[in-house]
């Protein structure tokens, strides 16, 4: 397929509606097309600009509180049997709209985290200096972040794992400081981002691992000791499963 | 109440005014209420609230003045655009501020802003967005990748008056 068959279908890469064959092949040909990967990219972050800018305007309290009592007024009986089907619809919608918004509020967050990550992931690899310390040593890059983050963290040991640590940097996700380490396993580059835990993380994502696909990257996510992880790559699923089994075994206490 | 903010939001961006967005929000909640009953258990709830929206804003002074001059209803569907490669114009783009994003979607016409809404800001399906507006997905499409053509357009345009504004 040309390269212009292949930017018909950009949108609907980065709006996640191809179809899972379609995608694969899609992320085939980002690998080996620098001007598709460019143009993909692009298309992210217009569509991550526009979803920020898109949420400009709130409601005023007096203007909700004036349809709250409206459909309230709407809501009183007619008739002697007549509120039996009002309210009975009444219930119905509020218990219909409260399950869809509860549902979707939490998705949209969720979402909202992952594509900030996404975007984290691939701008930093997109960049020329995608790491600011450059080792393969976890006794480097560990230290590297005294003074830098109001936390600290362990690595794991690598040798006689198929990964190998290539550096890292200072990274933000929600004004919040954290560390993005890049891992390189068969030529893929995997992100781990490690924040401080957030009761906002921690409610949108759940405190147990989380495992998800966005925009086709793979997506690994739990909670421990108080911070929270992210390993994030376009790695098949089991590696980022082993590096986040490493990742859990390195930060559990020791026991002597 | 809830979607009460995402569909305030959404009436704003339509109307460009306050007191008629805060009608048709109103107007939206006693039709879902009153209509209920033809709100198949089983479907898309927000579509459905959000094409009583739509629909109330076409009725409204705002969406009649705009259905006299945009077609809204009747448009066929036309190629996907292919965007052009990376340019120093749109490596700028990428920190446009948010002031200029809203005015570059503010000024796009109403058919693609809406479109431009469900997908990027409510997060919609192709699907979602096309039962909320009432029209085929290739029209969706269509019209979601013109608008983000158009989007990208501005802003470039935006970037270059300041560059020259610089000078």
């Amino acid at each position: 397929m040309e390269s212009d068959n292949w930017q018909t279908k950009i949108d609907q890469y980065v709006d996640a509606e191809l179809s899972t064959e379609d995608m694969r092949a899609m992320e085939a040909h980002l690998r080996g097309c620098a001007s598709c990967a460019a143009v993909a990219l692009r298309h992210t972050r217009l569509k991550h600009v526009t979803k920020m800018a898109g949420k400009r305007y709130f409601a005023n309290s007096e203007f909700r509180r004036r349809v709250q009592q409206q459909i309230s007024v709407n809501r009183r009986p007619a008739r002697r049997w007549g509120w039996i089907p009002s309210v009975a619809l009444a219930v119905a919608v509020i218990l219909v709209a409260t399950l869809s918004f509860n549902i979707l509020s939490q998705r949209s967050r969720s979402q909202q985290l992952l594509t900030e990550l996404a975007d984290l992931h691939v701008t930093n690899l997109a960049s020329s200096n995608p790491v600011e310390v450059v080792s393969s040593d976890r006794h480097t890059v560990k230290p590297w972040f005294q003074g830098k983050l109001p936390f600290t963290f362990d690595l794991p040991e690598l040798e006689g794992t198929p990964f190998s640590l290539l550096g890292g940097r200072l990274t933000y996700l929600d004004h919040a400081p954290g560390a993005h380490l890049i891992y390189n396993v068969r030529s893929h580059h995997i992100s781990v981002f490690i924040f401080q835990e957030q009761p906002d993380f921690d409610r949108t994502l759940q405190s147990g691992t989380l495992r998800a696909k966005m925009l086709s990257f793979n997506e690994e996510s739990w909670s421990a000791g108080g911070l929270r992880y992210f390993v994030f790559g376009d790695a098949s699923p089991e590696y980022i499963q082993q590096l986040s089994g490493l990742l859990k075994r390195a930060a559990s206490p020791k026991t002597s | 109440m809830p979607l009460f903010d995402s569909l305030y939001n959404f009436a704003h961006w339509l109307t460009q005014n306050r007191e008629e967005a805060e009608d048709i929000v109103q107007e939206t909640y006693l039709k879902a209420l009153k209509g209920f009953g033809s709100f198949q258990l089983g479907t898309n709830f927000r579509a459905w609230i959000y094409r009583i929206l739509r629909n109330s804003f076409l009725t409204s002074r705002s969406g009649l003045r705009v259905s006299r001059t945009v077609p809204l209803e009747t448009e066929e569907e036309e190629p996907i655009v292919v965007a052009a490669l990376e340019t120093p114009e749109s490596i700028l783009l990428e920190r446009a501020t948010q002031d200029r994003v809203q005015t570059a979607i503010k000024d796009l016409p109403v058919n693609f802003r809406e479109v431009l809404l469900l997908c990027d800001v409510e997060e919609m399906s192709y699907q979602e967005a096309a039962e909320t507006i009432s029209v085929p997905i290739g029209t969706v499409m269509s019209r979601l990748s013109r608008a983000r053509k158009a989007l990208r357009q501005a802003l470039e345009e935006q970037v270059e008056g300041a560059k020259h504004g610089e000078r």
